[in-house]
């Protein structure tokens, strides 16, 4: 494998058979017992000050998206303000953590976005199907770096990985840690095509091994993105890579989390597996665009008393 | 059965003095005399008067060849209840010199015939799949039950009746027999049958005095009373049988033999064993 | 940190009477005799309910005998369709049902609603559509109906157990007089209510209330025809003794000390969430419970951590708490039977751990715990502790695990958690018990049977199975 600037973790597997052999060697996820698990999580009932709390976290961990071939510097424009300010009409309504679009619409977020503290993440490596040489996938980053991205979403190869070439999957995570420089790395597994939870296991150590900083569900372009049960696994993975490593990662489930309801059960999720130290816009978010709404239609329902309407909410 | 059908075959056979045999239990594929030295007189005969301990030690020799019996295939069983067939077909007029009639020798043959049939057939029969709602597989299988204590009802066909049934489904046996030279001349056929040892233990005795001791006897997991015919004994051996949750097979008084039996005496020696797995890729 | 504001479930659903009598023939009588019931997490009487007498027993066994001439001549078609009908006002009233069920039991909301409540409803309507199929079951071209059960249930799933006993019992066409335990009469008595309100015929479901006396003289009645009887081990025993020499039809589901057997090669998180589930469920008031872990030493520690953070996120408390994983002790008797035995544990040698957890001051509670260093010598290993204490003990090979799983007078369920095929299958076949859950534990559906081996207890309930018990 390649050699990396990233500080390396000691006693990782140093060959490509090691890397398949450490990667085959992880404890198996049984579908029915993770399903039943985050099912069960997801019953927890949250009501009244909770419920705020959790609104209010939430919103701080949305990193708000837009990923379209229509997407104009009005639209993202747009949106940044819109993270800056979530809510125009309450003040105590917190910014969300990052703005995420393609490396072309950089700049323009970048313009908005400076020096506010709300970070801008880029997708990049050919996102979303991540097929494409290797120098495009690294002139890619390097060029939304250079734009201003602090955050870099990058793809994996899912072909190379479910071929059962990992150290090719590895190599490629390296070289885009590099050519990232100081942005933070989120691997996007785009666990829809990985087809079990046991590849997707894999893939998470395998992400985090290379160096990711965070590892994120889906691209949101495949029919399945993030679940609960998937977000789950990838949780479990966090959590004892640092019980390995003694270095946390972050999670970041992306895609078709819509309601207040759902985000809330992530949080639950995240409270009673990893626990507090994750409860935090520093390592976790919500890849998500509708979300927002929801959540600023929740949080205003609890404060006056009475539910929200759309036409009260900015769309963008 | 007649009064000493030997003594007069003896008579009529003067050109040489007859070559008797001597009655012995028939315990973990041997044939011992009781531990206690006792006999008792049966139709001219002394038999084997077995005590508690020799129960003792045919339930330590069913126990010991139960999982071995239990875990063979159940066409191998199905193909060693044959065996018995074969084998008490050859020695049918054996048994008709004990008096036992001949048709009722006919109708034990082919009981054990039905039985080994069913050697392979029973689990299809008593066990099934359950469509449980949700992402599991699920069955329900039939398990023989271990070791069973039998009080053998008073004819060969009455002996074979509750010993096939209990055995055809991995079970081994301790019988209590009321009829000891046609049981343990059976203990003779099951010996060369390729039943293994201790799969069939035949005592000959009292009722009375040994089924007590297995009623109560820790180790064994069920009790068939179909030749219990005192009342109170039956609920006496009832009642000791619940110190340890014992399966209990009534007693079965007036009980026509001749008739199809049903899948019932194996299935009372059941256990049923349902087995979860989720199902997921 | 994120912690959860109460979410209690509203208790107003429920409409409880000051008192209540027996349900015999069709009626409730008037409260002469009676005895209180409390809610466990607070100790507050819920209501009085009578003690049924002697006599008061001759009289539901006698309306059940009455009955059944009428009720085993009903079309198969036509029973089945009163079952459908109670089916679903169960279905109808289940919220109200769970909220009764946790106040009486001290069983957390959510598994009183998502667990017990379900599995009630479906199991009356499995067997409503066996009652005109009977001759196809497999016992015979004409299974008759046995005629009076006479059926005694336990405190830990009332409800549940109810539904166990008179569903498969109505569909054969037999009558019952049941008798729910005495600290959870409740439910049994709301599905009184539930009969009359589907307008099933007069003495085909007879509750009466009462302790220990009431239960023996029903099981000794000479007009019942038929035993069915889920509890301890002890009470199985006695009962096998009256019964004996009587014809009487007996099952008996009683006691279980399970292995929950964790190899090295197993999905570990969900593992120990098979473990939690297996011992905590119910605050471990339950029979099936996985209350000896047997883990494969060369995991032992990763599991064993795992088990304990995981053990740190019970929440214990409110009953009616929609969060509330573990409820309250069902009784004071019950709550010294497990501390007693827990003290026994600690005094053996056994290391006893519990997660920090503030425990209400009213009523009866016992935090979730387990034991390590646990041998087969140990009396937690052996006998059944029927509350949240977890015993765990080791082993090298397979065989080994399967040799301390059978390792005990009980056999009513095991666990096994293996990512192998070929392992479970082997090790499912050698466990001498009744259920074994592979890869997962606690589940109950109406269409699979359950029962034990050994001295946990003889028939099935459940399932095709499960019909047998109530058919000549």
């Amino acid at each position: 494998m390649t050699a990396t600037a990233t500080p390396r973790l000691s006693g990782l597997p140093d060959s490509p058979a090691d890397l398949r052999t450490f990667l085959h060697g992880l404890p198996g996820v049984d579908k029915v017992g993770i399903e039943a698990r985050a099912a069960a999580l997801g019953t927890r009932s949250i009501k009244t000050t909770s419920k705020a709390q959790a609104i209010d976290l939430a919103i701080r961990m949305v990193d708000l998206t837009t990923l379209e071939g229509a997407d104009t510097p009005g639209k993202v424009r747009a949106l940044s303000a819109k993270a800056l300010r979530p809510d125009p009409a309450d003040p105590t309504c917190p910014s969300v953590a990052a703005v995420c679009v393609y490396p072309a619409m950089v700049p323009t977020a970048a313009a908005v976005l400076a020096g506010s503290g709300v970070h801008l993440a880029s997708v990049a490596t050919a996102f979303p199907s991540g097929q494409a040489p290797l120098d495009v996938k690294l002139a890619d980053t390097r060029d939304a770096v250079a734009g201003g991205a602090d955050e870099i979403d990058m793809v994996i190869s899912r072909g190379a990985f479910l071929a059962g070439d990992y150290g090719h999957v590895f190599d490629e995570i390296v070289a885009v840690k590099e050519a990232a420089g100081p942005a933070h790395l989120k691997v996007i597994l785009e666990t829809g095509e990985l087809g079990t939870y046991d590849n997707v296991r894999r893939a998470s150590w395998l992400a985090m091994l290379a160096g990711a900083d965070f590892i994120k569900t889906s691209t949101g372009k495949v029919s399945v993105n993030a679940t609960l049960p998937i977000t789950l696994v990838m949780l479990e993975a966090v959590r004892d890579f640092r019980e390995r490593y003694g270095r946390q990662i972050g999670v970041k489930p992306a895609g078709g989390i819509r309601t207040t309801k759902d985000a809330i059960k992530y949080l639950v999720m995240i409270n009673e597996t990893v626990g507090d130290d994750w409860l935090s816009p520093d390592w976790f978010r919500f890849g998500a665009s509708s979300l927002l709404n929801d959540l600023l239609m929740q949080r205003t329902k609890l404060t006056t008393g009475h539910y929200a309407g759309p036409d009260y909410f900015t769309l963008d | 059965m007649p009064k000493s059908p030997k003594a007069a075959a003896a008579v009529a056979e003067r050109s040489r003095l007859a070559v008797r045999k001597t009655y012995k239990l028939y315990v973990g594929g041997k044939f011992p005399r009781s531990e206690s030295g006792r006999t008792y007189l049966v139709d001219g005969d002394n038999v084997a008067l077995a005590s508690r301990k020799d129960a003792r030690d045919a339930v330590l020799a069913a126990r010991a060849a139960q999982p071995k019996w239990a875990g063979a295939t159940a066409y191998n069983r199905g193909q060693v209840l044959y065996r018995i067939a074969e084998m008490l077909e050859a020695r049918r007029s054996e048994f008709v010199a004990l008096g036992v009639g001949a048709a009722e020798v006919d109708a034990a043959i082919d009981r054990w015939v039905w039985y080994a049939g069913w050697s392979d057939k029973i689990a299809q029969v008593a066990g099934n799949a359950n469509p449980v709602a949700g992402p599991y597989f699920n069955i329900s299988s039939p398990e023989p039950t271990g070791v069973v204590g039998v009080v053998a009802p008073g004819s060969l066909l009455g002996l074979v009746s509750v010993i096939a049934p209990a055995i055809v489904t991995g079970n081994t046996v301790v019988v209590v027999a009321s009829t000891p030279q046609a049981a343990i001349t059976l203990g003779e056929v099951l010996a060369t049958s390729d039943v293994p040892g201790g799969v069939v233990n035949i005592l000959t005795g009292k009722a009375a005095e040994i089924a007590p001791w297995l009623a109560s006897h820790d180790d064994v997991n069920a009790i068939d009373l179909s030749g219990v015919g005192d009342a109170e004994l039956a609920t006496e051996l009832e009642r000791a049988a619940a110190g340890t949750l014992k399966r209990v097979v009534r007693p079965a008084p007036g009980a026509d033999y001749t008739t199809d039996p049903g899948t019932g005496p194996m299935i009372e020696l059941l256990e049923i064993k349902t087995v979860w797995h989720p199902k997921g890729f | 940190m994120f912690e959860y504001a109460p979410a209690p479930e509203s208790r107003s659903i429920v409409d409880l009477a000051p008192s209540y009598g027996l349900f015999i023939d069709g009626e409730f009588g008037e409260a002469k005799d009676t005895f209180k019931t409390i809610n466990p997490a607070d100790e507050e009487v819920l209501a009085e309910v009578a003690l049924a007498a002697p006599e008061d027993v001759d009289r539901a066994v006698a309306a059940a005998k009455r009955a059944f001439k009428s009720w085993s001549a009903l079309p198969g078609s036509e029973r089945a369709k009163y079952l459908f009908r109670i089916a679903r006002i169960i279905q109808e009233r289940s919220r109200e049902l769970a909220v009764l069920e946790s106040l009486d039991n001290g069983k957390p909301i959510k598994e009183s609603r998502d667990t017990d409540l379900p599995l009630v409803a479906a199991h009356f309507f499995y067997y409503a559509g066996w009652a005109d199929k009977l001759k196809y079951a497999g016992f015979g071209p004409d299974p008759r109906p046995l005629g009076v059960a006479g059926q005694v249930i336990p405190w830990n799933f009332p409800l549940l157990m109810l539904a166990w006993k008179i569903a498969p019992a109505l569909a054969t066409g037999n009558t019952v007089v049941l008798k729910p335990a005495e600290t959870t009469p409740l439910s049994a008595l709301f599905f009184a209510d539930i009969c009359r309100q589907a307008e099933l015929p007069p003495g085909v479901v007879n509750i009466v209330t009462g302790a220990g006396d009431t239960g023996r003289y029903l099981v000794e009645h000479p007009d019942v025809n038929k035993v069915a009887f889920t509890g301890s081990t002890e009470v199985g025993r006695q009962i096998a003794r009256s019964v004996a020499g009587t014809g009487k039809r007996l099952s008996l589901e009683l006691g279980g000390k399970a292995a929950n057997i964790v190899f090295d090669d197993a999905p570990i998180d969900q593992a120990v969430e098979g473990i939690v589930n297996g011992i905590f469920f119910n605050q471990g008031h339950v029979c099936c419970a996985g209350s000896r872990l047997l883990v494969q030493e060369s995991v032992a520690d990763e599991v064993l951590s795992s088990l304990k953070r995981r053990m740190g996120t019970l929440r214990v408390g409110d009953p009616l708490d929609k969060n509330t994983d573990i409820g309250a002790i069902n009784s004071a008797a019950q709550l010294a039977r497990i501390t007693e035995l827990s003290e026994i544990g600690a005094a053996e040698g056994a290391e006893r751990w519990s997660p920090p957890c503030d425990l209400p001051d009213r009523g009866f509670w016992f935090a979730p715990t387990i034991f390590t260093g646990v041998t087969q010598a140990h009396r937690i290993a052996r006998e059944e502790i029927f509350g949240p204490v977890l015993s765990v003990l080791t082993f090298r090979t397979p065989a080994e695990a399967v040799e301390k799983a059978n390792n005990t007078p009980y056999g009513l369920s095991a666990g096994i958690w293996s990512d192998k095929g070929s392992r479970i299958l082997a090790v499912a076949d050698k466990l001498r018990a009744g259920v074994v859950w592979a890869n997962t534990f606690n589940k109950f559906d109406p269409t699979s049977p359950f029962g034990g081996y050994k001295e946990s207890g003889y028939g099935r309930e459940g399932g095709r199975h499960g019909l047998e018990a109530y058919l000549a």
